[in-house]
């Protein structure tokens, strides 16, 4: 057997809980990372909100990867709170949207995915790359997807090499002076820390390669 | 059905502040407060937003204000959520101006457009007034009134003032000294400063210009209906 050509319902319900666990294995780590520069609350509401999708998202009862996509992202909404909620939210609704009703995705629908959501982000909370957000990090993941899928890669190609640039992306983060959100109060002060959002948002992204590979 | 307002703020108590503020200027206008997460703490609730969305919800549309940061964010996840997303508008505006602007408005009977319209030039509206400009225009009615009340051209009787000259098709100016203001605009008026005893002068243009005169000088000699 070769690789898993494609993703189904199950395998992102998989690959979400993922993300769920990377979330609130590293809770202590975002709420540190969000004291320094914001108000210390991402990794509790991260968590939070990635507890409630696990408990709202089953298997057996999956139907396409769009509807669990659009029911993790109606969680968040109601869960998360704060800009990570709307934020988070608007990504996995737009992602829902990208994939339509398709039974399954292949690499290149993971791509469409991924930059739906990061569209959605980006018209929801203004920021461009470099203002040291999350789109720090899904920015380039986008950018590495749409390549892998262009080469043909299955889905867990895709998000590998996405995960793996929005590792780069995140820890990148940590010079810029923050121009959105909670941490552009704190001015050049916000330079130094690497950006909560962005370390989430990479956390996830590894999480999901992770179990994709897995579910091989 | 006058179009409703939504105030979207991190406080339950600043958004029930700022409800208290404009229902006193407009108060059959349906302004539902959103602030503060469910347990009362800080932060916005996207199931409070969209409760209150659904409260304040008529045919005329919703018109939704912020304070900041997530507080947009949450507003227009919320409004993208409606059946139809061009019943609600969330605007940039100064939270307590906007939404004084756009209840007088929605009280007046203003649409959707001309409320949005009112709280983001709320933003612009002159806190001096502005210099007394245009030199009479053929046809225009001016008249001068002494203001008796107490209060002045404060708050209230700015807002009765606006609301006097809805459906009126007539472009009112009220001057002071070397100032002057659009009658519309609330906020426009109470930065005149006109106070007992101040004489200010009307100058209205438009079909129904004597009509508006007519209207705001009963008003005054009322006193404003204190």
């Amino acid at each position: 057997m070769g690789e898993l050509m494609t993703c189904t319902a199950g395998t992102v319900v998989a690959v979400l809980r993922a993300g769920a666990e990377a979330v609130l294995s590293h809770r202590e780590e975002l709420v540190r990372l969000d004291r320094e520069i914001g108000d210390a609350d991402h990794g509790e509401n991260m968590a939070r909100g990635f507890e409630a999708v696990t408990t709202k998202i089953d298997s057996a009862t999956a139907g396409t990867p769009g509807a669990v996509l659009k029911t993790a992202a109606s969680t968040l909404i109601s869960t998360v709170g704060g800009a990570s909620g709307p934020l988070y939210g608007t990504a996995f609704l737009r992602a829902a949207s990208a994939v339509g009703d398709a039974e399954q995705l292949d690499g290149a629908a993971v791509a469409r995915a991924l930059q739906a959501g990061l569209e959605g982000v980006t018209a929801r909370g203004k920021a461009v790359t470099g203002d040291k957000t999350m789109i720090d990090a899904l920015s380039p993941a986008v950018e590495a997807a749409k390549a892998a899928a262009g080469a043909g890669e299955p889905p867990a190609e895709v998000l590998a090499r996405a995960a793996e640039a929005a590792e780069s992306g995140a820890q990148a983060t940590e010079p810029l002076v923050a121009r959105k959100g909670r941490a552009s109060y704190l001015g050049e002060r916000s330079a130094g820390h690497l950006d909560p959002g962005a370390r989430s948002t990479a956390l996830l992204l590894s999480a999901f390669a992770e179990s994709a590979r897995s579910s091989r | 059905m006058s179009v409703g307002l939504v105030v979207v703020s991190h406080s339950a108590p600043l958004a029930e502040g700022v409800r208290e503020v404009a229902a006193q200027m407009a108060p059959q206008v349906r302004v539902v407060p959103a602030g503060g997460l469910a347990d009362g703490a800080v932060g916005t609730d996207f199931e409070k937003v969209s409760a209150a969305l659904s409260e304040a919800f008529s045919d005329g549309g919703v018109v939704l204000l912020y304070d900041l940061g997530s507080a947009q964010m949450t507003a227009e996840l919320a409004v993208e959520a409606l059946d139809d997303p061009n019943a609600g508008r969330v605007v940039d505006a100064p939270l307590v101006e906007g939404a004084v602007a756009a209840a007088v408005a929605a009280q007046g009977g203003s649409d959707l457009d001309a409320v949005a319209r009112a709280a983001e030039d709320a933003a612009r509206a002159p806190v001096e007034g502005e210099p007394v400009g245009a030199p009479a225009e053929p046809g225009e009615v001016r008249q001068e009134i002494e203001l008796t009340n107490e209060v002045g051209l404060h708050a209230r009787p700015a807002a009765l003032l606006a609301r006097s000259l809805t459906g009126l098709d007539a472009a009112v100016r009220v001057e002071l000294g070397e100032n002057e203001a659009d009658a519309a605009s609330v906020l426009s008026v109470m930065g005149l400063g006109a106070r007992k005893g101040d004489r200010v002068v009307l100058r209205a243009s438009g079909p129904d210009a004597q009509q508006a005169v007519r209207l705001i000088t009963e008003l005054a000699q009322r006193n404003f209906d204190e």
